[in-house]
């Protein structure tokens, strides 16, 4: 009698992988990644390849010396999205030992300290970029102005965002359509000709990242798409009521973190709930908070804070909302 | 052809790979010796009324179902019975089976061999029903529910639709397809007789869009049957659950832990509508069965096998396995099970065996579960496989049994799509055991 290989069914898999997912999300953050370089030269190369490799060797270090395991997960190439991620959430100006420092956090603190992959409950980049705001408030608020295909390491010109024009000028008391002289022209925004942080200022290349990983079937629309019209009709109504006080609806969208943080940080299968019905609540709560923190905050930007309030409320979202039973009540 | 309709929770859509689709069903010569297995049906085994030695002809019973859910099972050959024994079965342990050496083909008198096709139906309702228990038909896409079982509808329901379930839509299988190019009559005055045991006049045979030949072909022969409608159903798994079906068919979802007959429907195999017609019409018990003999690599075909014929044999008339098969699966990829052996025979529920090589035979890279929540969107009947996985894993059988763990059709689909290889099913079907010992102790 021969023996066969037994196990129970199903026989067949979809051959979608841990790996391949991880590896697709990288291969959407390229377009934004290119553009980066593109419009801050060579250190915002640099930054990035100072947080991926910071980021792959903390988390081999941890699994080697802390788990003692000789399990090697920095292949799955999540580590290399922390690392890139961490990046694209810093200006390209911020000293290297920082970026090294927020890595420790990102990987360090936020990830591995649960177990790893799957078992952290905020987004590790976003935690690592938070604690860098805090912790280096002047480095990471302040701007390099975009010089395209600059080379120079050093000696940047720096400038305020676009949100952060608006933010002070009408804390000075000015009106929008003053203030709007001085930011980019939307189409220079979506194509990332703006200050701001490294990976955020092209809304084009994120959507095209965003739109390959649609295809590819690692995100679904839920989250990005209820986030942005979250974003859009808050503040268009705010806009409705008073045009001078606060900014139309396009510039929030193309401003800022935004488009970064609905396509890449908030869809992070980890730290977003698990059914469509909670996804789409947990994308509402990440817009209504980025609007409340942008408009009356202290910080001209909300987007991470949002998207790791909205981080905690996952586990209460997957409780509390179910999926439609078939057959039920 | 009206527009496809399908289920809209869940599923998946894996490669249909129905590479067998093609081949007419051939009939497999009777083997040497068969080994005919007493349990056969879902419910009570069969209690033997044959002994060693006893000559046997072929269509004769041997033993009879004698519970409520149970059914008879009768000879496949003609031959002396050798020895009421323990051998292996599909589910891997050892049943009781009787094992029949076989002289030559006589059958039972009162067996209609004909080619004819009978199309008057001039049973009752009651004697349908009889014969169909009789005759040890049960229910062939896989579950052998006992057909009469199904077809006595409760007192106080009251059936609207039969469903014909021709959707096969396990990937791989192709016997039913066949049955349906080939025995396309049969089976549209089965339906009838079907209609007539459960008393309805309106028949939907649902199937699925990947065998355009067999929709034309059914459609074009129901024409001249009264009552008896072809719907064409968008590719996805697992439509073919009974579930699903009717969702898709008639769009009436079945409470949860009820019966289809609750909604009013009841449904049947395409295969069960043959043998029920050969039954009624022809006097023949069910001893044999369309088989899809098939693999990732290697293909045998489609084949009229007498139950009990063992699996090595089936292998053998097709030129033997090629070495490198790793796994032979009894059913479809999705639903089937995974053999020990290959001396286990083919019964009533064998719709197929496959046979698969090393490079999908073994499973997947297990990684911590990512939360992606595939699983979730992949369920057909809205459940949270990661919830209950979870549950299985720390023992919370409450949690569970909160979360609907018993709602579970195990289709699979959960297991075939998460990207990180967790057991998702092997972990469930614990929980069910679990849950239903507690449910029952409960009751008692």
């Amino acid at each position: 009698m021969s023996t066969y290989i037994l196990s129970g069914s199903p026989h067949v898999h979809e051959q979608q992988d841990v790996k391949k997912i991880m590896w697709g999300v990288i291969y959407a953050l390229i377009p934004a990644w290119l553009v980066s370089i593109y419009f801050f030269g060579l250190p915002a190369l640099f930054l990035s390849l100072v947080a991926v490799a910071s980021c792959l060797l903390f988390e081999f270090l941890i699994q080697k010396y802390l788990y003692k395991s000789n399990e090697l997960t920095i292949t799955d190439g999540s580590a290399v999205i922390t690392g890139l991620l961490l990046a694209f959430n810093v200006p390209s100006s911020l000293p290297w030992w920082q970026m090294v420092i927020g890595s420790l956090v990102a990987i360090g603190v936020a990830k591995m300290t649960y177990g790893g992959l799957g078992k952290n409950p905020f987004n590790p980049a976003l935690v690592g970029r938070v604690f860098l705001l805090i912790s280096f408030p002047v480095e990471m608020t302040t701007w390099p102005k975009v010089s395209p295909l600059s080379t120079s390491l050093t000696d940047v010109i720096t400038g305020p965002t676009s949100l952060g024009v608006i933010k002070e000028g009408l804390m000075k008391g000015e009106t929008i359509s003053k203030l709007m002289q001085n930011v980019p022209s939307y189409t220079d925004m979506f194509v990332g000709n703006m200050g701001g942080s490294l990976g955020e200022i092209s809304a084009l290349a994120i959507i095209i990242g965003g739109i390959y990983m649609l295809i590819r079937k690692i995100i679904t629309w839920h989250i990005p798409v209820s986030y942005i019209l979250t974003v859009f009709v808050f503040t268009g109504i705010l806009w409705l009521i008073n045009p001078e006080q606060y900014a139309d609806p396009v510039f929030h969208l193309l401003a800022g973190g935004l488009m970064l943080g609905a396509v890449f940080m908030a869809t992070d299968m980890v730290t977003s709930p698990i059914n469509h019905k909670a996804q789409l609540i947990f994308g509402i709560g990440c817009g209504v908070l980025t609007v409340l923190i942008r408009i009356w905050g202290a910080y001209p930007e909300g987007v991470s804070f949002a998207i790791l309030i909205m981080n905690a409320a996952t586990p209460l979202l997957n409780n509390l909302v179910k999926p439609k039973r078939f057959g039920g009540a | 052809m009206n527009g496809l309709k399908t289920f809209p929770l869940g599923g998946v859509h894996p490669d249909d790979c129905k590479f067998t689709a093609q081949k007419p069903i051939e009939q497999l010569p009777i083997p040497e010796r068969v080994y005919i297995p007493l349990s056969q049906s879902l419910g009570a085994s069969s209690v033997p009324i044959v002994n060693k030695g006893d000559k046997v002809k072929t269509g004769q019973l041997i033993a009879k179902g004698e519970a409520f859910i149970s059914s008879n099972i009768h000879s496949s050959v003609t031959g002396e019975v050798e020895k009421i024994d323990e051998w292996i079965d599909t589910s891997g342990y050892r049943r009781k089976t009787v094992i029949i050496k076989t002289t030559e083909d006589v059958w039972e008198e009162g067996i209609d061999l004909s080619k004819e096709i009978k199309r008057e139906i001039t049973l009752t309702k009651e004697e349908i029903i009889q014969r169909i228990k009789d005759k040890g038909i049960v229910g062939l896409g896989g579950a052998t529910f006992p057909t009469h079982v199904k077809v006595s509808i409760p007192q106080g329901k009251k059936a609207e639709f039969l469903i014909i379930n021709g959707v096969e839509c396990e990937p791989y299988l192709t016997s039913d397809h066949r049955l349906m190019l080939e025995k396309a009559e049969e089976i549209l005055i089965g339906t009838q007789i079907l209609m007539k045991a459960i008393d309805v006049d309106k028949a939907i045979i649902g199937i699925e869009a990947n065998k355009p030949d067999a929709i034309e072909h059914l459609s074009k022969i129901a024409q001249n049957y009264k009552g008896i409608q072809v719907q064409a159903l968008k590719l996805k798994y697992p439509q073919g659950a009974e579930k699903q079906l009717i969702k898709a068919l008639v769009n009436r979802e079945v409470p949860s832990g009820k019966l289809p007959i609750e909604v009013g429907c009841v449904v049947q195999n395409v295969g069960t509508a043959f043998a029920v017609y050969e039954a009624v019409q022809k006097n023949k018990p069910l001893i044999e069965r369309v088989v899809t003999l098939t693999g990732n690599s290697w293909h045998g075909g489609n084949f009229w096998v007498r139950i009990g014929t063992t699996v090595q044999f089936l292998i053998d008339h097709c030129g033997g396995l090629p070495t490198n098969i790793e796994k032979i699966i009894n059913g479809g990829p999705m639903m089937g099970k995974a053999l020990v052996s290959t001396d286990v025979p083919i019964t009533k529920g064998t719709s197929g065996i496959l046979a698969f090589t090393s490079d999908i035979s073994r499973r997947v890279k297990i990684y911590n579960c990512i939360r992606c929540g595939k699983c979730v969107s992949a369920c057909p009947m809205g459940l949270e496989p990661v919830t209950l996985e979870k549950a299985a894993e720390n023992a919370n059988w409450d949690i569970a049994e909160k979360y609907f763990v018993l709602d579970c059709i195990e289709c699979g689909s959960c297991h075939y799509t998460c990207p990180a290889g967790r057991p998702l099913l092997d972990m469930i079907r614990l929980a069910k055991n679990k849950v239903n010992q507690i449910v029952r102790s409960r009751v008692q």
